[in-house]
């Protein structure tokens, strides 16, 4: 019976010790623990929460990133085409101007050439109508230097006259 | 290569708690030895039976001197409050019971370590405890008890103001020390005592259930060392766990809101039974804290009494043969007390946990 009574000197002390315990551990010990161990469990899931938010920022980066190379990658190729597309044309076009150029300086070429061709003959004409009347009138003035030479023809052309 | 050097560690670590076992076990035979030996001169050379459970209940009662070793013995201070007025004195004065003090108010003699008003016809006047409390004697004295709390308060304070220094001084840093290794206790207490039994309000709780834990644990192990700091047998004492209970009580009814109070004077029953469920009810409030009170008690005290038996098998024997015998069991005591020195802080606080727990539950139909 002894042993399951409690002892009012042990109570009291108890009481005491306990509520002192309990006040001086709140205080000083608890209250910053607890504060110290809530706060890094924040800090950390925190950090965590931040990396995840990182790791999400990253892979959108990189699929925007993704994206605008498969833009660029595909203006890069409009771009080209249309550049080819272009010189083509440019080409082609240049290919068709010097044609026809080419065809005009020939035909202009070719007229030249017949009007220079032209008055070269009627040039030529001339001097050979030149020639032959000096040639012709060498030998007439040869012919008809003696007496004789111009009966001869007088009589020959009029023999040759019918009357 | 790698599994023998666990299994070294392990056989070392395994000797080393065997080591320090055994030496409390050859204290503790000694400290029997000695009381024996001490009956048996002063009782006239006439050897005098053994007796253990006066010797077991002598041990693990509390004390009005602390006996350290052989023959030496601290006496503490006594405090009487009586009817008279306050008196103090060493109790050096009693003579461990061989002699009365005659104090300013009345004479006082040391009956069983207990404090009596010696009678002018020799009647003995026991003093006040907590069933008789109208005596004219009330026993406040510094006891074996009160200063092995004390000197619980002063490891808990130390421990704990170091590791709150710590906490302070590497704010943000992994744990680090004491501080690493009283840690993953105190969330122990948050994760799985507080916050699965209080809910989310366990907050305002948690300076009660870590005070709770610790002191009790501390006070566990303590009781388990059976030479000075330690040997006292403070949570196998009830008047110890009876603040501790009342502490509960009080806790879990301030605390308590309306569903539990409706709970308990207006259960969903019909009104005719209300005169049977209200004392049943007001019952149920009282006795859940007593089986706190009387569970820690008797767990504690239990351990402390089956390991003074063991010892006592080799004075009852009066053969050194039983002594293996007894000290193979008492390790395997020792060994599990401290197991359950730790799980009855468990217990209690988890308990604790649980009664507030339901006293603050939000009801929602």
């Amino acid at each position: 019976m002894e042993l399951v009574t409690p002892e009012i000197g042990l109570v009291f002390w108890t009481t005491v010790s306990f509520l002192v315990l309990f006040f001086l551990l709140g205080k000083f010990a608890w209250k910053p623990i607890m504060g110290a161990i809530d706060d890094r469990e924040r800090s950390i899931e925190d950090a965590l929460l931040k990396a995840e938010a990182a790791k999400e920022e990253m892979s959108r980066l990189t699929n925007e990133n993704e994206v605008l190379l498969k833009q660029a990658r595909a203006e890069r190729d409009l771009i080209l085409s249309e550049a080819k597309k272009i010189k083509d044309q440019i080409v082609a076009d240049a290919k068709e101007a010097a044609h026809k150029e080419g065809a005009r300086q020939i035909e202009l070429a070719r007229v030249e050439i017949n009007n220079q061709k032209a008055i070269a003959m009627a040039d030529v004409k001339n001097q050979v109508a030149q020639l032959s009347i000096q040639v012709a009138e060498k030998i007439l003035q040869n012919q008809l230097q003696d007496q004789q030479k111009q009966d001869e023809l007088v009589s020959q052309l009029l023999k040759e006259v019918k009357l | 290569m790698y599994l023998s050097h666990i299994l070294n560690s392990k056989k070392i670590a395994l000797s080393l708690i065997l080591g320090v076992f055994l030496t409390f076990i050859s204290c503790k035979t000694f400290a029997i030895q000695h009381e024996e030996h001490a009956v048996a001169a002063e009782e006239t050379n006439t050897e005098k039976e053994f007796s253990p459970s006066e010797v077991i209940l002598e041990h693990i009662a509390d004390s009005h001197s602390w006996h350290l070793w052989g023959h030496t013995t601290v006496p503490l201070p006594v405090i009487l409050y009586t009817d008279q007025g306050i008196e103090m004195f060493s109790s050096a004065h009693f003579e461990h019971g061989h002699a009365d003090y005659p104090g300013k108010y009345y004479t006082y003699r040391l009956v069983k370590d207990k404090i009596a008003i010696v009678g002018p016809g020799e009647e003995l006047t026991a003093g006040a405890n907590m069933l008789n409390m109208h005596k004219k004697l009330i026993d406040l004295s510094i006891t074996k008890n009160v200063v092995s709390m004390w000197i619980s308060l002063v490891l808990l304070l130390i421990i704990f103001l170091s590791v709150s220094a710590a906490y302070k001084k590497r704010a943000g840093k992994a744990p680090k020390g004491l501080q690493s290794f009283m840690e993953p206790i105190i969330l122990f207490v948050r994760d799985d005592i507080a916050r699965p039994n209080i809910g989310y309000k366990y907050q305002r709780f948690m300076p009660l259930l870590l005070t709770v834990f610790f002191f009790i644990w501390i006070n566990n192990l303590i009781g388990l060392v059976p030479f000075f700091p330690g040997g006292s047998n403070l949570t196998g004492n009830i008047a110890v766990t009876f603040v501790l209970s009342v502490i509960t009580l009080i806790i879990v009814n301030v605390n308590g809101n309306k569903y539990y109070w409706k709970h308990i004077f207006a259960p969903d029953v019909p009104v005719w039974l209300y005169p049977i469920m209200w004392p049943v009810e007001l019952v149920g409030i009282i006795s859940k804290p007593f089986a706190l009170m009387i569970r820690l008690f008797a767990n504690i005290t239990a351990g402390h009494i089956i390991v003074l038996s063991l010892i006592s098998l080799i004075f009852v024997f009066k053969s050194v043969a039983i002594a293996p015998v007894s000290v193979a069991f008492v390790v395997f005591m020792d060994v599990l007390e401290l197991l359950v020195a730790a799980l009855q802080a468990f217990i209690f606080t988890l308990l604790t946990a649980l009664f507030i727990g339901t006293a603050i539950e939000e009801h929602h139909h």
